[in-house]
């Protein structure tokens, strides 16, 4: 049990560590210009199916949920300001990121991990070529700009999920619809929901980073990387959502 | 024959992973410039680790290490890439970038450490350099689509591309077939003579060791446990030591 504790702070230590070297490396020559524009595009483009299909069906399945109770207030006319507000302070940022932990944090923490132990990690460091660098720190910084990105693409085919929820009902059309959801929305809403989704980013990509780059050797150790890497980037998720909320509950 | 400073001098080199476990216990290695040493031991006798110390992708934890007559251990980390340019490494599977061609597997290192290169002369080097270990027709295939042998010969021409002057093999022909093994060491020797490299050549394989070897060390329970050429090791009277040959 006491070892069990001491590994776990070693852990978190460990990886506080790998966080001040990526900021440490990250303003160190060369810039890897190339690998950063292809992470962005694996982590990005690559998951816009995935994130397009969630996103049209939390707005659609939230809209049918909703109606029920609204309607029996009589309140339809709030239904699109309520989805949407529901879906850009939480919804979308949260369930983008949990889909991305699955997608993006297990596929870096595999694809390091498997480099790692086929010593590719090693073969770049022996030929003087930074695999932090390299790695590392471009995937983390895809990550970071990505996840919001994707965030915002699934904000928008979420509001137009819950116009195509609305219109199964009743009639409303999209025009219509869009200035009912635009004047629910503030300020307050957009921006703290769009701040946390950076560091959603920033923790899928250091979390499977390090799971990746930090595994030991053995074929088995690529599972475990990749699998730790979607448990601890889940987590990281809610803990950062809990911290983002209260905050802005604090300052706005 | 007039008497050389080594080119890799290691002396006293400990290392230990954890309380109990002494990997390394004093390991003394000395290579000569144009020198083909072969590293025998059990499996799990730190041999990798010995040669991963010498280009610190493992730091000792105590012992020197003279490469080229730079002592390592404090090297800072531009000067330590400047010595592990002049070095190959070939690792056990040759640890190709999965990601990438043959080709890109070749120009990657070009690309960072000859940024004086041309496209042209990148594809030149690169021909010229599969072309030294036979496997010009690959240069487009995935890493995925190569055999063992042919993995090992495109690890040992990624490395031969940026003209090292020591190679560190790493059982370069374990998992292979007799023919291929006796290729790969028929290899080894071909670019020995051809690019001049002094090499260490770690193996189980007793035909690699003997075609390959100018001499051998033998490492047991982390120290360096004897030495000589093929030929004084086949004939020594400790039982332990002949059972490598049979
Ligand atoms: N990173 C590590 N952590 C703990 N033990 C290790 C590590 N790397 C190697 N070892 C141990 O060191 C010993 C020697 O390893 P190695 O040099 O790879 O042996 P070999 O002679 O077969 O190449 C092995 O028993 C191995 O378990
Ligand atoms: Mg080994």
């Amino acid at each position: 049990m006491v070892i069990e504790i001491r590994n776990i702070f070693d852990g978190i230590g460990a990886f506080i560590l790998f966080i001040f070297r990526f900021f440490k490396e990250l303003f160190k020559p060369p810039l890897e210009l190339k690998e950063f524009i292809k992470q962005c595009y694996v982590i990005g483009y690559k998951s816009l199916p995935l994130v397009a299909i969630t996103g049209f069906i939390m707005g659609l399945v939230l809209t049918l949920q909703s109606r029920p109770t609204l309607a029996e207030f009589g309140a339809e006319s709030w239904l699109p300001g309520m989805v949407a507000l529901s879906l850009i302070r939480e919804i979308a940022p949260v369930i983008t990121a949990l889909i991305c932990a699955g997608k993006v944090a297990s596929g870096i923490g595999a694809e390091l991990g498997s480099m790692k132990v086929t010593e590719q990690i090693d073969a770049m460091e022996v030929s003087a070529i930074n695999p932090f660098k390299y790695l590392v720190v471009t995937r983390i910084l895809a990550a970071t700009l990505m996840i919001p990105l994707l965030v915002v693409f699934a904000d928008g085919i979420g509001i137009f999920g819950g116009f195509v929820g609305y219109n199964i009902h009743s009639e409303l059309n999209i025009i219509r619809y869009n200035s009912l959801v635009f004047e629910t929305l503030g300020f307050v809403d957009i921006f703290p929901a769009t701040i946390k989704t950076f560091f959603f980013g920033f923790f899928i990509g250091t979390i499977g980073c390090y799971m990746g780059f930090t595994a030991s050797n053995g074929t088995e150790s690529v599972g475990k990387a990749a699998n730790s890497a979607v448990v601890y980037a889940s987590l990281a998720i809610f803990i950062i959502d809990m911290l983002a909320v209260q905050l802005t509950d604090l300052i706005f | 024959m007039k008497k050389q400073t080594p080119i890799i001098e290691i002396k006293g080199l400990f290392k230990s992973f954890g309380k109990d476990k002494d990997v390394l216990r004093g390991v003394n290695i000395n290579v000569n410039k144009g020198e083909n040493l072969v590293v025998l031991g059990k499996s799990g006798s730190g041999k990798s680790i010995t040669i991963k110390c010498l280009v610190r992708l493992v730091e000792a934890d105590k012992g020197e290490i003279k490469v080229f007559g730079t002592e390592l251990t404090n090297l800072a980390e531009d000067e330590l890439n400047q010595v592990r340019l002049r070095i190959g490494f070939l690792f056990q599977n040759g640890a190709l970038y999965d990601s990438m061609s043959v080709r890109e597997n070749l120009a990657f290192p070009l690309q960072r450490h000859r940024p004086e290169f041309t496209d042209t002369q990148i594809n030149i080097a690169i021909e010229e350099t599969l072309e030294s270990v036979g496997l010009i027709e690959a240069i487009d295939k995935m890493p995925s689509e190569l055999s063992g042998g042919m993995r090992k010969r495109v690890g040992l021409a990624r490395t031969l591309i940026l003209k090292p002057e020591i190679l560190l093999y790493d059982e370069p022909t374990t998992g292979l077939d007799t023919i291929t093994s006796r290729e790969i060491s028929e290899l080894i020797i071909s670019i020995q003579m051809k690019f001049k490299t002094t090499s260490i050549i770690i193996t189980h394989d007793m035909a690699c060791a003997k075609f390959t070897s100018n001499r051998i060390v033998i490492l047991r329970d982390g120290v360096v446990y004897t030495e000589g050429t093929y030929q004084d090791l086949e004939q020594s009277e400790d039982q332990w030591v002949r059972s490598f040959f049979i």
